[in-house]
């Protein structure tokens, strides 16, 4: 299985964002992590790509997931 | 058929399976999620055994506890329905599956109530949120509406007039946080108070763009341009389950005695979706363990 390509876009204290980035360590899955309170370009494209202006949003190469739920980070991770 | 099912998976139900567990109960958790409204609070100082700990924190303690036990659990599945049958219950989730037990403790919690307004579903996540402490930080340099007069409107507003342009505070009533917070609120000079106003509509095509407001004693209404609206008014029951079985009162709660018992044999509810009074963390455990051991002599008679 290739790995996916996975973005969190977040903020520092939102508590979802957190368990997003928990679960994905759990999982011993790589990805990168943009805090979208200082990192303007990250902000922008988190909004341009997803419509959305909520964190936690997910990035698994192209799928777009808005907010910690579980059962569907697993089912596009392939977990 | 199971012994018992627990639904919801924050302090209440997370303690009530822990408790079930050591008596030995078949017991199958079921919840959307796991940690509940502590989630989404900052700092706690007033459960005991820690002098400070962050609510996401002490929810992962409770998780680890709860996995300590060889105990079923369905974390991810939302349960949508709830029915009796002869010797007990069914319970159905958001994605078709069921499940049967003897007895069920609903633990369901609580959540953002929502306005009610035009254009408040549609903006959701699009500028419309219920959760300053996650999305605030997306709108610095906005100007933005906080909606609500209770503390967690004037904690909202606190953190906003540090991040955001200007901020417009709107009440439906006067103030009914603690003077400490309106105090602060009052000292930020990018803050605009609207008490006992109404709002009517939020407004925009792919964001918000605006809200429209009524003056509920003049009767007059304005316009507010702002890029995110913070709904902050309170929180109502998840006791949708339980509507045609037990008794709710008229905040939408579930009616249960000091035993957690709903008035529904075998059908035992705890913490913030029960007419108990005070909403805390460590309230809302307390009540776990009881419905667990209600539950315990419960099925010990049948």
């Amino acid at each position: 299985m290739s790995a996916k390509e996975v973005k969190v876009y977040s903020t520092p204290e939102c508590p979802w964002c957190r368990r997003v980035k928990k679960f994905l360590e759990d999982n011993a899955i790589a990805y990168q992590d943009f805090n979208v309170a200082e990192d303007s370009a990250a902000r922008e494209e988190m909004i341009s790509k997803s419509q959305q202006l909520a964190v936690p949003t997910i990035f698994i190469d192209d799928e777009i997931i808005v907010g910690f739920n579980e059962a569907l980070l697993k089912e596009k991770l392939g977990l | 058929m199971r012994e018992l099912i627990i639904v919801g998976g924050g302090p209440a139900g997370m303690t009530a399976a822990v408790y079930a567990a050591r008596k030995r109960i078949d017991t199958l958790l079921l919840s959307k999620d796991i940690g509940g409204q502590p989630n989404l609070t900052a700092g706690i100082e007033n459960y005991m055994g820690y002098q400070y700990i962050e609510g996401f924190e002490l929810m992962q303690k409770f998780e680890e506890q709860v996995r300590q036990f060889p105990l079923e659990q369905r974390i991810g599945q939302d349960v949508t329905a709830l029915s009796r049958l002869d010797a007990g219950f069914e319970v159905r989730t958001d994605n078709g599956e069921s499940y049967q037990a003897k007895a069920v403790i609903i633990a369901t919690g609580k959540r953002p109530r929502p306005l009610n307004v035009p254009g408040e579903e549609r903006l959701r996540g699009r500028g419309v949120t219920y959760c300053a402490i996650c999305d605030g930080p997306l709108f610095a340099g906005e100007k933005v509406a906080v909606i609500g007069g209770g503390n967690s409107a004037l904690e909202a507003a606190d953190d906003m007039v540090k991040i955001a342009e200007h901020v417009y505070l709107v009440s439906l009533t006067p103030f009914t946080g603690d003077q400490i917070l309106i105090d602060r609120a009052k000292d930020a000079s990018n803050l605009t108070v609207f008490l006992e106003h109404e709002v009517v509509a939020i407004a925009g095509s792919s964001r918000v763009e605006g809200i429209a407001i009524r003056d509920l004693k003049s009767g007059e209404e304005k316009s507010l341009e702002v890029g995110g609206v913070f709904i902050e008014i309170g929180l109502i029951p998840n006791s949708e389950l339980a509507k045609g079985l037990a008794n709710l009162n008229r905040l939408g709660e579930i009616e249960v005695n000091c035993a957690c018992e709903s008035g529904v044999p075998g059908l035992f509810a705890a913490g913030d979706v029960t007419d108990v009074p005070e909403k805390q963390i460590v309230v809302a455990a307390g009540e776990g363990a009881k419905a667990a051991l209600q539950a315990h002599k419960y099925l010990q008679r049948l």
